[in-house]
């Protein structure tokens, strides 16, 4: 049981954040995005934030224990820059920008029924499903 | 500059970490939410915590939406067309980026990885383009 309520508490505890970070409502996004208009940097001291807590625990809990579900900790190996890469984030900032929404924001938002999250969420998911085309060995 | 609100932010930024430092710590994994939904969405052995994940999250939007529906204003308009077309390029953009704003941003900044930087740099900036061009040039509503 505990193996699915603790990530079910987690997950509760992200949306929290994202409810309070103004992650959720997109003309604040928009907001911190335009530069060249009322700036509102607020979610600059989201990721700032963010980095302070996960960086500490990141390198403090290795040393101290194992994970409780799995066997090791196993961090991401890959530091090559790819193409992929770029073209992935580049066409990821632009649907952000779009739309404010990234898919944290856009889950929570879809839980409080909110319109054009219903509307995009589905699409995410698609383009989700898309992507993972791209891994699909070729016949 | 408007609207500025560096306490709540910070706090909000300080939960969204910890969520991900407990995932590390659950999972052994670091992992944003494109990260853990993406999983979801492809044959896996652990799509049990993925989606308890998953729902936590929607199911505290559901409560926010009741006790706190300021949190969800949606002040932007956009048509049908543009949100579709911006969940699709979301969708893919994480997934062939591997990594959205929680896992580059946030974990992957953390950890140094220069890939995450690397990504970081390139969906604000792109972003930020976006932005200046449906704002100020397009006019505010695509």
């Amino acid at each position: 049981m505990t193996r699915f309520v603790l990530p079910a508490f987690a997950g509760v505890l992200f949306s929290v954040g994202l409810m309070l970070a103004g992650m959720t409502q997109p003309a604040k996004v928009i907001g911190f995005l335009d530069f060249a208009g009322h700036w509102d940097p607020s979610l600059a001291f989201v990721m700032v934030g963010g980095i302070a807590v996960f960086a500490v625990f990141y390198r403090v809990l290795p040393s101290r224990t194992k994970p409780l579900f799995a066997e090791r900790f196993s961090p991401p190996t890959r530091k090559d820059i790819d193409p992929r890469l770029i073209v992935g984030a580049s066409l990821f900032g632009v649907g952000w920008g779009l739309s404010g929404f990234c898919p944290g924001p856009a889950l929570a938002a879809l839980g409080a029924g909110a319109q054009p999250a219903t509307i995009l969420v589905p699409a995410m998911v698609v383009g989700m499903y898309l992507a993972s085309l791209l891994d699909r060995p070729r016949d | 500059m408007e609207n500025f609100t560096p306490f709540m932010s910070t706090w909000g930024g300080l939960l969204i970490g910890l969520a991900s430092a407990l995932v590390f710590l659950f999972q052994g994994r670091v992992a944003g939410v494109s990260g853990i939904l993406g999983g979801l969405l492809m044959p896996s052995g652990d799509a049990g915590w993925r989606a308890a994940y998953i729902l936590g999250m929607v199911a505290a939007g559901a409560v926010g939406g009741f006790v706190a529906p300021a949190a969800f204003a949606m002040e932007v308009e956009r048509s049908t067309l543009t949100l579709v077309v911006a969940g699709l390029l979301v969708g893919f953009g994480v997934r062939m980026g591997n990594g959205c704003t929680s896992g580059h941003g946030v974990c992957g900044i953390s950890r140094l990885s220069p890939r995450s930087i690397t990504a970081t740099l390139t969906f604000m900036a792109v972003a930020i383009a976006t932005v200046f061009v449906t704002e100020h040039v397009l006019g505010g509503q695509p």
